[in-house]
C-alpha cells in the first residue's frame, strides 16, 4: 500500500505536468487553422464527437512534404551535438581542476561555477551581444592588440550561437563531471603510475573511464535543452542559423498556424525521447553499479 | 468575539481598497511613447497604468487570438487590425466616451477605414513609412559619393549589397513589408495578393540575403546609432530615433532616412480595445487621453512619428512637422502605397518563401 502511494506521486506529477500538456498539443496538431479565438477548429468546446469526426493527420503529412522541417531538425541536431562536444572540451578541464584543487578552495570554486545563475539568463545573453558585436569589447580588444586590422564578424553568425550555448550550459557539464571526479579514489591513479603508466596514460586509461558517467550525464544535460533552444539562436544567431525552435516560432507567430506548429512540437518531443531514454538508462545503470 | 468582527471589517476594507485601485493595461510597440505621458495619465485619472511593449505584430496577434491577453489597449498595424477585427478580437469603441474624437485628422482616418470600415474599432495612433536608414559616412566610403541612397537599388541590387555587407545591413524581419518593397522595385503592384507575382520577388531577395547581417525588427535602432551597421531597412521614426541617439552620443555617426523613390509603404498603428479587456472603461479614458492634442503632440515630438491627430499639429515642434521624412510633402505622399492583409494560403506561401530567403533552405 505504501509502496503504491510512493510510486503514485511521481506518476501523478508526470501526468499533470507532462502528459496533460502533451495531449493538448497533440489534439491541436490534429485540428485545422482558423481565423478565430482560439485560432483552430474544432475546439474543445465542440466536444469529443467533433474531435473524432474531424481527426486527420494532414499536418504531419504536410511536414514531410517540405524539406524545411527535416533540414531544421537535422541542423538543430548538428548544432546541439557540436555544442555538446565543445562544452565537454571546455568543461572537463575545469571540473578536473576543481577536483584536484586543495579542499579549502573547492567551496569557492563551486560557488564561481554557480554564480552566473544569479543573473538572469537573458541579461547574460544580451551581454554577449555587447561583447561580440562589430564595435564590441572583443573586437576593440583585438584591434587594440593589433591581432586583426578589420573587426571580426561574430555576432549574428552560427559561431556566436556556439559561444552562447557553451557559455550558458557549461555549469550543467561541469557539475556532474566534478561529482564523478570528486568520488574518484586518488590511489587508483597512483597505482596506475606505480605499474608503469605515464601520467598521461593514467589519465586516459583510469581517470577518463572512471568519470564516464559524469561525462554522459553532463552531455545529455547540455544536448537535450540545446536541441530545442530558441532564445540563443534568435539573439546571437544570424539569418543563416536554422534551428527547429525558430521554425516553431514562425509557424506559431508568422503563419498563425497553431496546428502545424503543434505537429512540429510533437515530432520534436518524439525525437527528444530517444536521448532522454538513453540518459535515464545510464542513470539507472549507475545507480545499480553503486548498489 | 469583537476582535473577530474587527478582523473581518479590516479584511473587507482591504478588499474594497484593492477593488478601487483601478488598473489599465496597455500593450504598445517598443520605443513608441514619451514615458512622461504615462505618469501624467496616472496623475490625471488616478488609474494605475501598466505598460508593456512588443516589437512585432505577430506577437501581439498571437496573444489576442489565444484569448485572455489581459490587456485593455493594444496597438496593431492596419492589415493586422483588419484580420483581428474579422476574428472578433476587438470591441466597438463607445464614441460617447471619446470627447476628443473631433481632434482626429480626416485624411488619416479615411485611409485607416480601409482596414477598419467606419473607424468603429480603432483610432489611429501614429503612422509612418518603411524606408532606408543610412550611416551616410560609411555608405559613401563603401559605394562612393553617388551612392543611390534614395533608391531601393541601394539594398536590393546585389552589387551594392556586396560592398555594404562589410559595414553591416539589417532588414526588418517583416515579410509583409519587405516583399511589397521588392515588388515596387521590380515595377510590380506592391499590394499584389497573387502567389505567382509574390514568388517573383524570391530570386531578387535571395540574391541579397547572404549580404544581410540580420533580419530583426528592433535591434537596428541601437545598431545604427552605435555605428555597428551602416544600412537598415526599417520604420521611419525608428531610424530618426537612431539619428538622434547618435547625435546625442556625439560619436561621429550621422544617420539619414529616405523613403525610396520607387515608392514606400505607408503603415498605420492603431489603438483598439480587446473584446475581453478587463477594464474597457479605463481603456476609453486612455484613448481619450491620447487623443488630446497636446498629449499626442508630446508623443510625436518624442518618437518622431507622424500622428493621426489634426489638432496636435499646432503643438508639434518644427523638427517634426517640418521634416518631410515624418510629414511627407505632397509629392512623396503620392508615391506612398498601402497594402492589404494576406489570406491564410498566401500567408503560408509568404512565410515559407521568407524562411527560404533568410536561411537559404
Amino acid at each position: 500500500m505504501r509502496r503504491t502511494a510512493l510510486i503514485a506521486v511521481p506518476y501523478l506529477w508526470l501526468m499533470v505536468l507532462f502528459l496533460a500538456p502533451f495531449l493538448i498539443v497533440l489534439k491541436i496538431s490534429l485540428s485545422d487553422a482558423a481565423l478565430a479565438i482560439p485560432p483552430y477548429t474544432p475546439t474543445f468546446k465542440d466536444g469529443i464527437g467533433a474531435l473524432i469526426r474531424e481527426l486527420d493527420f494532414e499536418n504531419f503529412v504536410f511536414l514531410t512534404e517540405d524539406d524545411l522541417y527535416w533540414k531544421a531538425y537535422l541542423s538543430s541536431f548538428r548544432i546541439a551535438f557540436i555544442s555538446t562536444v565543445l562544452t565537454l572540451l571546455v568543461g572537463y578541464p575545469i571540473a578536473y581542476g576543481m577536483a584536484k584543487a586543495p579542499d579549502e578552495w573547492r567551496a569557492t570554486l563551486m560557488m564561481l561555477v554557480i554564480l552566473p545563475f544569479w543573473t538572469s539568463f537573458l541579461i547574460r545573453v544580451y551581454a554577449w551581444m555587447g561583447i561580440l558585436s562589430n564595435e564590441g569589447l572583443l573586437n576593440q580588444l583585438l584591434l587594440w592588440l593589433g591581432l586583426t586590422s578589420e573587426p571580426l564578424v561574430i555576432l549574428n553568425t552560427t559561431t556566436a550561437v556556439y559561444i552562447g550555448i557553451v557559455y550558458t550550459y557549461l555549469p550543467f557539464m561541469i557539475l556532474p563531471i566534478y561529482a564523478a571526479l570528486d568520488r574518484l579514489d586518488a590511489s587508483l591513479d597512483e597505482a596506475a603510475q606505480d605499474l608503469g603508466c605515464t601520467r598521461m596514460q593514467a589519465f586516459w586509461l583510469v581517470t577518463i573511464p572512471l568519470s564516464k558517467n559524469g561525462i554522459v550525464a553532463g552531455s545529455f544535460l547540455v544536448f537535450i535543452p540545446a536541441l530545442g533552444e530558441f532564445v540563443i539562436p534568435s539573439l546571437l544567431g544570424g539569418s543563416g542559423t536554422l534551428m527547429i525552435g525558430k521554425v516553431l516560432w514562425e509557424e506559431f507567430f508568422n503563419n498563425r498556424d497553431w496546428p502545424v506548429a503543434s505537429a512540429v512540437a510533437v515530432i520534436l518531443l518524439l525525437l527528444l525521447i530517444i536521448p532522454i531514454v538513453l540518459f535515464q538508462r545510464n542513470q539507472q545503470k549507475q545507480q545499480e553499479a553503486e548498489q | 468575539m469583537s476582535y473577530r468582527i474587527l478582523g473581518s471589517v479590516a479584511v473587507a476594507a482591504l478588499l474594497a481598497s484593492a477593488a478601487t485601485a483601478e488598473e489599465v493595461r496597455v500593450y504598445n510597440w517598443s520605443d513608441y511613447i514619451d514615458e512622461s505621458l504615462l505618469e501624467k495619465f496616472e496623475a490625471e485619472t488616478g488609474i494605475d497604468l501598466i505598460y508593456d511593449v512588443f516589437d512585432s505584430n505577430e506577437v501581439l496577434e498571437t496573444k489576442l487570438l489565444a484569448g485572455g491577453s489581459g490587456y485593455d489597449v493594444v496597438v496593431p498595424s492596419g492589415t493586422f487590425l483588419q484580420r483581428q477585427i474579422t476574428a472578433g478580437a476587438f470591441q466597438k469603441l463607445d464614441k460617447s466616451k471619446l470627447s476628443n474624437s473631433g481632434n482626429m485628422w480626416d485624411v488619416i482616418s479615411d485611409r485607416v477605414s480601409k482596414y477598419d470600415p467606419g473607424n468603429e474599432y480603432a483610432i489611429n495612433y501614429m503612422w509612418g513609412t518603411t524606408g532606408i536608414g543610412v550611416n551616410i559616412g560609411k555608405v559613401k566610403e563603401a559605394l562612393g559619393d553617388d551612392a543611390p541612397v534614395d533608391s531601393l537599388a541601394l539594398v536590393l541590387d546585389p552589387a551594392n549589397m556586396e560592398k555594404l555587407q562589410e559595414c553591416g545591413v539589417h532588414f526588418l524581419d517583416a515579410p509583409a513589408e519587405i516583399i511589397p518593397a521588392a515588388l515596387a522595385y521590380m515595377g510590380e503592384d506592391p499590394d499584389s495578393q497573387d502567389p505567382d507575382v509574390i514568388k517573383k520577388t524570391e530570386p531578387v531577395l535571395s540574391a541579397i540575403a547572404p549580404f544581410v547581417q540580420k533580419f530583426h525588427s528592433s535591434e537596428y535602432i541601437n545598431a545604427l546609432a552605435n555605428g555597428d551597421i551602416c544600412v537598415a531597412v526599417g520604420w521611419s521614426g525608428d531610424i530618426l530615433q537612431a539619428r538622434d541617439r547618435a547625435a546625442e552620443a556625439d560619436n561621429g555617426v550621422e544617420i539619414e532616412y529616405y523613403a525610396p523613390k520607387e515608392g514606400a509603404l505607408m503603415w498605420f498603428d492603431n489603438m483598439a480595445i480587446p473584446v475581453d479587456a478587463p477594464n474597457p472603461e479605463a481603456a476609453h479614458k486612455f484613448l481619450n487621453f491620447i487623443m488630446d492634442a497636446q498629449n499626442m503632440a508630446a508623443a510625436s515630438n518624442y518618437v518622431y512619428y507622424a500622428n493621426g491627430n489634426k489638432a496636435s499639429q499646432e503643438f508639434l515642434v518644427e523638427d517634426v512637422l517640418g521634416d518631410t521624412a515624418i510629414y511627407p510633402d505632397a509629392e512623396t505622399l503620392e508615391k506612398l502605397y498601402t497594402t492589404s492583409p494576406y489570406g491564410p494560403k498566401v500567408q503560408r506561401v509568404v512565410t515559407r518563401m521568407w524562411t527560404k530567403i533568410k536561411s537559404g533552405t
